[in-house]
């Protein structure tokens, strides 16, 4: 199964769940208040997967390591390597 | 590492180069002295897709200071690409394990016997450099790239569910026999090959180890990420998300 298949099964799945309680004659029989929250549930999930794609995106991107310390080393070690090479007999 | 050359372990670097005059000696050097201190039996094969600016010319000197046996020149006669520039290294490559790293710098050499270590200890098919974990990370990138970075990364992470952080990073070690099945596997260019490579890796059953890695944006030369690559990325990615 694709990866594509597997969204469309689970996206299926929850969609019929939701559309039997909420719109079936099913979700008759349920207190009032658990109609009411049932109804825009698929919205509160989009909302939800939306604040938590920002929030992981936005706490990784903060917490993104910036390697100074990594390009100062380079820097000092293609000194190194440049004259090592140059003695060796390279021409640049 | 004693013990690697008693078991008869060699690492094949595979340098595929264009116009990377001034990073090739560099790159060589940073790559011997690593190599040297970690013990392990080595050869750096450099793949030249006859580049106008004398990186061949170079490159001969390196095989002459080096040694044929260290430094093995296969050039081509014009640029092809990186997914064949591999094919052709590991043709000619005599190792049981392939490192492909790319010529620029971005990607150091000291991190290898670190992959070295990672795949003994968990006797992985590949490991991957990854920027996006623990003390991994970039220099040289705006808010920008960054947020496009860490955005696609999100992205891919959620459609595909890979296993490895880092998907369209290109310093990894393979052992040669799962390089050779992924390469006639994959058909993808650019970023999205080194993401294929994964995804088939994982379909296939092999294992990933990963390692951070701090990646130095070039040095010397141009760095580009524009509107066209980020679109074959999306292009590729929703292949790859509607077909494995």
């Amino acid at each position: 199964m694709t990866k594509l298949m597997q969204w469309l099964f689970v996206l299926a799945l929850l969609g019929t769940a939701w559309a039997t309680l909420a719109l079936g004659p099913l979700g008759h029989h349920l207190p009032l208040p658990c109609q009411q929250v049932l109804h825009p549930f698929p919205a509160y999930l989009l909302v939800a997967a939306g604040c938590y794609s920002l929030a992981t995106v936005g706490y990784r991107l903060a917490t993104f390591n910036d390697c100074e310390a990594a390009a100062q080393e380079l820097q000092e070690q293609i000194k190194e390597a440049r004259m090592d090479l140059w003695r060796r007999g390279l021409k640049f | 590492m004693a013990a690697g050359r008693a078991r008869g372990e060699k690492y094949s670097v595979l340098l595929p180069t264009y116009n990377e005059r001034e990073n090739l000696p560099l790159i060589v050097w940073l790559l011997v002295r690593s190599f040297r201190e970690s013990g392990s039996h080595f050869e750096i094969i450099i793949i030249d897709d006859g580049s106008p600016d004398g990186t061949q010319e170079v490159a001969e000197q390196l095989e002459k200071i080096y040694g044929s046996d260290k430094i093995l020149l296969r050039p081509r006669a014009k640029k092809l690409g990186l997914g064949t520039a591999y094919i052709h290294g590991m043709q000619h490559a005599t190792g049981n394990f392939i490192i492909i790293m790319d010529a620029d710098l971005s990607h150091h050499p000291k991190f290898i016997p670190e992959f070295i270590r990672k795949q003994k200890e968990g006797n992985f098919d590949i490991v991957s450099g990854t920027r996006y974990k623990g003390n991994g990370g970039v220099y040289g990138w705006d808010l920008k790239r960054k947020i496009i970075s860490r955005g696609a990364n999100f992205i891919t992470q959620v459609l595909l569910r890979p296993g490895a952080s880092d998907l369209t990073g290109s310093f990894r070690l393979y052992r040669k026999e799962v390089l050779q099945k992924l390469m006639e596997k994959c058909v993808s260019k650019g970023y999205v090959f080194q993401m294929e490579m994964i995804v088939r890796a994982r379909q296939l059953g092999y294992t990933i180890g990963e390692v951070p890695i701090s990646f130095v944006d070039r040095v010397y030369g141009e760095s580009k990420l524009g509107g066209n690559e980020i679109v074959s990325f999306l292009k590729g990615l929703l292949t790859l998300f509607a077909t494995t």
